[in-house]
């Protein structure tokens, strides 16, 4: 139906075309009009991302199986994890912000992840093609740029802050958790996804 | 004004680019609902209605900003009295208590980066209605800034949720989030869809012509 050309690529940015040339890994070709970024070759390999991805799913377990912080007030303690907050978050019917906390913090980082590991899974088998790869594919993409591990990290960071002028405060261990699942997170989403259609036995 | 290096465009090729997988291809027929043959992502030469949808999240995220600022983000209540805290209120409490790098930092990225990107966003809308074909590096460079930076404003979002998660001592202190919240959230959705509605591609579409 339709041509398809494997040799050129556009800018996402200005829409200039080039032809696709092999990097070096951890090489990023430039557009020669507008300098955005046209692909990375990715560092790691898919095998290196999977452990990586495998990782970061523990390690957001742990972000949200464990309190954030305990507060002291007079002898009274009290604990926070991040799901707790939500829910104090809808139970006083904020309901807009308990949404938007939880997509942004939980359901999509976890999506993304989730849907991350099965892409490397697929792509570290060659020749056993996922009826779902494109779907997952789209996934991420769509839900991407609204994961916000490493702002929720920073706001717990001001908010502890903001809590020590008053009371107590004691780190929890997910405080840390979400600590290196910012670090992780970070290095999965600099994964260029468009490399997973170069790998031997993935083109369409 | 800055030279700018001639090149050919997709679509000046007659070509589609996938905006989900890159990949180019070249419609057989006619350009029509078309669906990226390699990851099925819906085709067009440039983003569906791109102006139009910048525009009403744009303007949607400008009135909502006022109540943004002026209604409560948080509302404490504890035995020395019930307290109200606004985005500003919270900047200057910081700053106040000696903590002027974090109020600082709250500013700009729940005051000042806000107000930028939707100023930024107006200016790009306008230029490209108008053709504009000046300071085209700079406009594109303005626009990857906005969408890279607009995230963190969800900054203050995450700080009240927290507080609220925690401060819970019925007798002593609680801490609610206010109305506030709930519109500065949706300033920063809003302008984070107004973001990618927009088309950078527009921008770069009105040199085409000029190229030596």
């Amino acid at each position: 139906m339709s041509l398809m050309t494997d040799n050129l690529i556009a800018c996402a940015e200005c829409d200039a075309l080039h032809v696709w040339r092999p990097i070096a890994a951890g090489e990023r070709a430039r557009c020669v009009r507008c300098g955005n970024v046209l692909y990375r070759r990715p560092r790691m390999t898919s095998d290196q991302m999977l452990a990586l991805v495998v990782g970061a799913l523990l390690t957001f377990l742990l972000a949200n199986a464990y309190p954030i912080v305990d507060l002291e007030v007079q002898g009274i303690r009290n604990s926070a994890t991040l799901l707790g907050s939500i829910v104090a978050l809808w139970t006083e019917e904020r309901w807009l912000i308990a949404i938007l906390v939880f997509a942004t913090t939980i359901l999509f980082p976890l999506i993304d992840l989730l849907s991350m590991l099965a892409l490397f899974l697929t792509v570290a088998r060659p020749g056993r093609p996922m009826i779902g790869f494109t779907t997952l594919y789209r996934f991420v993409w769509v839900l991407r740029p609204w994961g916000m591990i490493e702002v929720f990290m920073l706001g717990t960071l001001v908010a502890l802050v903001k809590l020590s002028h008053l009371a107590h405060v004691v780190p929890g261990v997910a405080l840390w958790a979400f600590g290196a699942l910012t670090v992780l997170m970070a290095v999965v989403v600099s994964f260029d996804l468009r490399w997973l259609w170069v790998e031997p036995g993935r083109s369409a | 004004m800055t030279k700018v290096a001639s090149a050919l465009s997709a679509s000046q090729a007659g070509l589609l680019v996938c905006p989900c997988c890159g990949l180019v291809c070249r419609p057989a027929v006619r350009i029509g609902a078309w669906a990226c043959p390699r990851c099925g992502t819906a085709l067009a030469s440039r983003k569906t209605d791109s102006l139009s949808r910048t525009w009403a999240f744009l303007i949607a995220a400008m009135l909502l900003y006022i109540p943004a600022n002026l209604l409560p983000v948080m509302e404490t209540a504890s035995l020395f009295g019930a307290e109200e805290d606004t985005i500003l209120s919270g900047v200057v409490y910081f700053w106040t208590s000696g903590s002027q790098g974090l109020a600082t930092l709250i500013f700009v990225v729940s005051i000042l980066v806000p107000l930028l990107k939707m100023g930024t966003l107006l200016v790009l809308a306008v230029s490209v209605h108008l053709r504009s074909s000046h300071s085209v590096h700079q406009r594109a460079l303005l626009f990857r800034i906005v969408e890279a930076v607009g995230r963190w404003s969800m900054l203050d979002i995450f700080v009240v949720a927290l507080m609220v998660g925690l401060v819970q001592f019925r007798t002593l202190a609680v801490i609610h989030a206010g109305p506030g919240a709930a519109a500065f959230g949706s300033v920063v959705v809003l302008t984070m869809l107004a973001a990618r509605s927009f088309d950078p591609r527009l921008i770069w579409d009105c040199i085409k012509d000029d190229h030596d």
